[in-house]
């Protein structure tokens, strides 16, 4: 940089360049300085303070919420309490829900690994007639919207006796996963070294074993991508839950959506609520940025 | 399908040699491993685009064929017009904003050390449930600007600019020596110099009073001079202090604006001290005091951002909160991946940071922007939990977006023929953008 500025001051004339100065270079330069330091912080702050306002809210007694903003908790640290988490964890129809949560994204995900990752590599490596257009009509599911199934899905379940049931739930995401999955491992797959599969052919491998002890280790990265892409998916749904599940099944979003409507009564069962089913989903963004990152990348097209 | 076969009139490409089966499998096993997705495609997605599309075309018991009826409502019917005009702003409006910010995160995190903590702080909404964030923007757009931190920050700002009214409250007490007139409060009587007058008022709760506040003090006479006192005229407890005359535990009104008025012309204003003590000079003789509106107006309380005009714009700015962050990522890859010789050459050649960005950047980045921005219109066009979160009943047939009246006319209303229509429609949409992905992966796959 510096040595560009040099040759700048050198090679440039600079009076002339000065008074055709626009504003827009003007703004330009004042931004790599403090400026720049202090809007980026603005903007982090912005960004930070809605999720920062709901912990805090959650960790403040109704009485308090009832009478003023969270941040009284700056003035007055002593009112913090897991008092609302107490009592949301004793309300049985919050912690049925965390469980049926945890019961239909845990099976959408493996579902989807698993089908996709068999479909990537039949599309990566075998032979049969129309492969290609077979793949290709695949990739063109990815942008269908979920509200096209809802109706005739919901008519299908009911009468296959799947409404209201999980198991009913995590068909519905696995299919609507699938397109990604399989157009994210065939694309993967496809890249493995052919000489590696060739060699573990040599040693007698077959295609099942294959599959199991190459591709799947190979695929790892993506895999990971994939089942992290899909399990925040997954986890973070209302609509699908909301449309094919009963009481009993119900995840936590809709568990907490039912609560909504009375805004501002109950906002020591939604703001810990809403917390609680923001940590799984956070700590594995924490955890595993990269392949979030990946796997979104992977899914602009989605 | 359809749409891969429209793709191009070559017939469909050989199997490329470099990936020819390695086992030579026989086509059975290739079909078993195909068949889980294929069938779950199959019943899950492709059944249900068929079965809406003729759905949308029967009535809504499904009985009768009602032809382009339901596609007729998507136009007529009120509640889906707005859905409509909402979705226009909404796509028009939602991706733009998102990719622009996105850009300029980009850009700007290149230049400081900490980029990689602000990209993961405004990254950080999309790895939660549009629920969560609904909730959260719910707390965030609270009318009460003591409870909402927008209102709270709207307020505040607005109360810089606009002075706020100290005593709003404020009002006169049994027989005072004041009436109302408008929002002010007049004395009955005219003053004339030598007077002393006492203004007192009730009503300001005891935490609301101004800190500086001090102990009222009695009007001390001077000759050609009018003097006076405004102040809390109330002692708490039963029976305890003179009505009218300063106590020891009142206090006065610091900054009471105090005028003087005669023949409805203000001829001389002034405010109070901190003991709530005021003077007027001789030009106030024989005029009557006026304590003006301005004293007790009500606090300024924010916008209703979750009222009938705002809570479309409301949700998007939460939309955008969630997703800045993602093309914020996507454009940064496109930025790392850009070729930096030429950045450097327009340095070098003279070319200021400006127009690096804007005849150099911007252009290189254009693809990674329309990746960005297309997605996000996709993702707009679907739209759903933030919208049934954050608007509360009252506004949310203002807030309605198409998604939404699919919801409610499918599972709420009992009118599945114009939800089908609805979800046809939808996919209409994005049909341009299936193509476009069939087109681009069909050149990949031939590689």
């Amino acid at each position: 940089m510096t040595t560009h500025a040099d040759r700048l001051t050198k090679e440039a004339p600079v009076e002339g360049v000065k008074a055709r100065r626009s504003l827009g270079a003007r703004l330009a330069e004042g931004v790599s300085g403090g400026l720049l330091r202090v809007f980026l912080i603005v903007v982090g702050l912005f960004w930070l303070v809605p999720t920062i306002g709901l912990l805090l809210s959650s960790l403040r007694p109704p009485r308090e919420m009832a009478a003023s903003g969270w941040w009284e908790v700056f003035s007055k640290p002593s009112q913090l309490t897991f008092e609302s988490y107490d009592k949301l964890l004793q309300n049985s129809d919050i912690t049925n829900s965390l469980v049926n949560t945890v019961l239909i994204t845990v099976p959408a995900t493996a579902l989807v690994v698993v089908i996709g990752a068999l479909a990537g590599y039949a599309f990566a490596w075998m032979e049969f007639p129309g492969r290609d257009w077979w793949f290709l009509g695949v990739v063109g599911l990815l942008v269908v919207p979920v509200q096209v199934a809802l109706i005739p899905i919901a008519e299908l379940f009911g009468k296959l006796g799947l409404f209201g049931s999980i198991f009913g739930v995590v068909l519905f995401h696995t299919g609507f996963g699938l397109p990604f999955a399989v157009f994210l491992l065939r694309n993967f797959f496809a890249e493995i070294p052919k000489e590696l599969l060739e060699a573990a052919r040599l040693d007698g491998a077959g295609e099942l074993r294959l599959f199991a002890r190459v591709v799947m280790p190979l695929g790892a990265p993506a895999i990971a991508s994939l089942g992290i892409f899909q399990f925040l998916w997954v986890w973070n749904d209302m609509l699908i839950a909301l449309v094919f599940s009963d009481s009993g099944s119900q995840p936590i979003t809709v568990a907490l959506q039912t609560q909504v409507r009375q805004f501002g009564n109950n906002i020591d069962v939604l703001a810990p609520g809403a917390f609680i089913s923001m940590v799984i989903p956070l700590a594995v963004f924490f955890l595993f940025q990269r392949q979030f990152v990946s796997g979104v990348m992977a899914g602009a097209v989605k | 399908m359809a749409s891969a076969n429209a793709a191009g009139g070559t017939p469909p490409p050989a199997a490329s040699k470099s990936r020819k089966s390695v086992t030579g499998t026989r086509k059975s096993v290739a079909a078993l491993f195909l068949l889980p997705a294929l069938v779950l495609l199959g019943a899950l997605v492709v059944y249900p685009i068929g079965y809406s599309v003729v759905r949308s075309f029967y009535d809504q018991s499904g009985d009768g064929f009602a032809g382009f009826d339901n596609y007729e409502a998507l136009f007529t019917d009120e509640g889906i017009r707005t859905a409509l005009k909402n979705n226009v702003i909404w796509v028009v409006f939602a991706p733009t904003v998102a990719t622009a910010l996105g850009l300029i995160f980009a850009v700007l995190t290149e230049r400081v050390r900490w980029g990689t903590a602000f990209k993961l702080v405004v990254f950080m909404p999309m790895a939660i449930s549009m629920l969560a964030a609904g909730i959260i923007f719910r707390l965030v757009y609270d009318q009460d600007p003591d409870k909402g931190v927008a209102n709270a920050v709207w307020v505040g700002v607005h109360d810089t600019f606009a002075e706020a009214s100290a005593f709003p409250k404020a009002h006169p007490g049994r027989d005072s020596p004041l009436v109302a007139q408008g929002g002010s409060f007049v004395t009955k009587a005219t003053v004339s110099t030598g007077d002393t007058v006492t203004l007192p008022l009730v009503g300001v709760a005891p935490e609301q009073m101004p800190g500086d506040a001090k102990r009222a003090v009695p009007p001390q006479a001077e000759p050609g001079k009018i003097t006076g006192t405004t102040w809390q005229d109330f002692t708490r407890g039963k029976g305890v202090g003179t009505l009218g005359a300063p106590d020891a535990s009142e206090v006065g009104y610091p900054g009471m604006k105090i005028e003087a008025v005669r023949d409805g012309k203000v001829v001389e204003s002034t405010k109070a001290a901190d003991d709530g003590t005021f003077t007027l000079s001789e030009k106030a003789d024989g005029a009557q005091l006026r304590l003006p509106a301005s004293n007790f107006k009500e606090p300024y309380n924010g916008l209703d951002w979750l009222g009938p005009s705002l809570v479309t714009p409301a949700i998007i700015g939460s939309y955008i909160w969630m997703w800045a962050g993602f093309a914020m990522v996507l454009i940064a890859a496109g930025l790392a991946g850009m070729p930096r010789e030429l950045l450097e050459a327009a340095r070098v050649d003279g070319a200021n940071e400006w127009q690096v960005f804007r005849r150099v950047t911007v252009p290189l980045l254009a693809p990674v922007l329309a990746v960005v921005a297309v997605t996000l219109m996709i993702n707009v066009l679907k739209v759903f939990d933030l919208v049934f979160i954050i608007a509360p009943g009252s506004s949310q047939d203002d807030a309605n977006v198409l998604a939404l009246e699919l919801y409610r006319k499918g599972f709420s209303e009992d009118q599945p023929g114009i939800a089908s229509a609805i979800s046809v429609f939808l996919l209409l949409l994005v049909i341009p953008v299936m193509w476009f992905n069939v087109r681009r992966l069909k050149r990949e796959v031939r590689r």
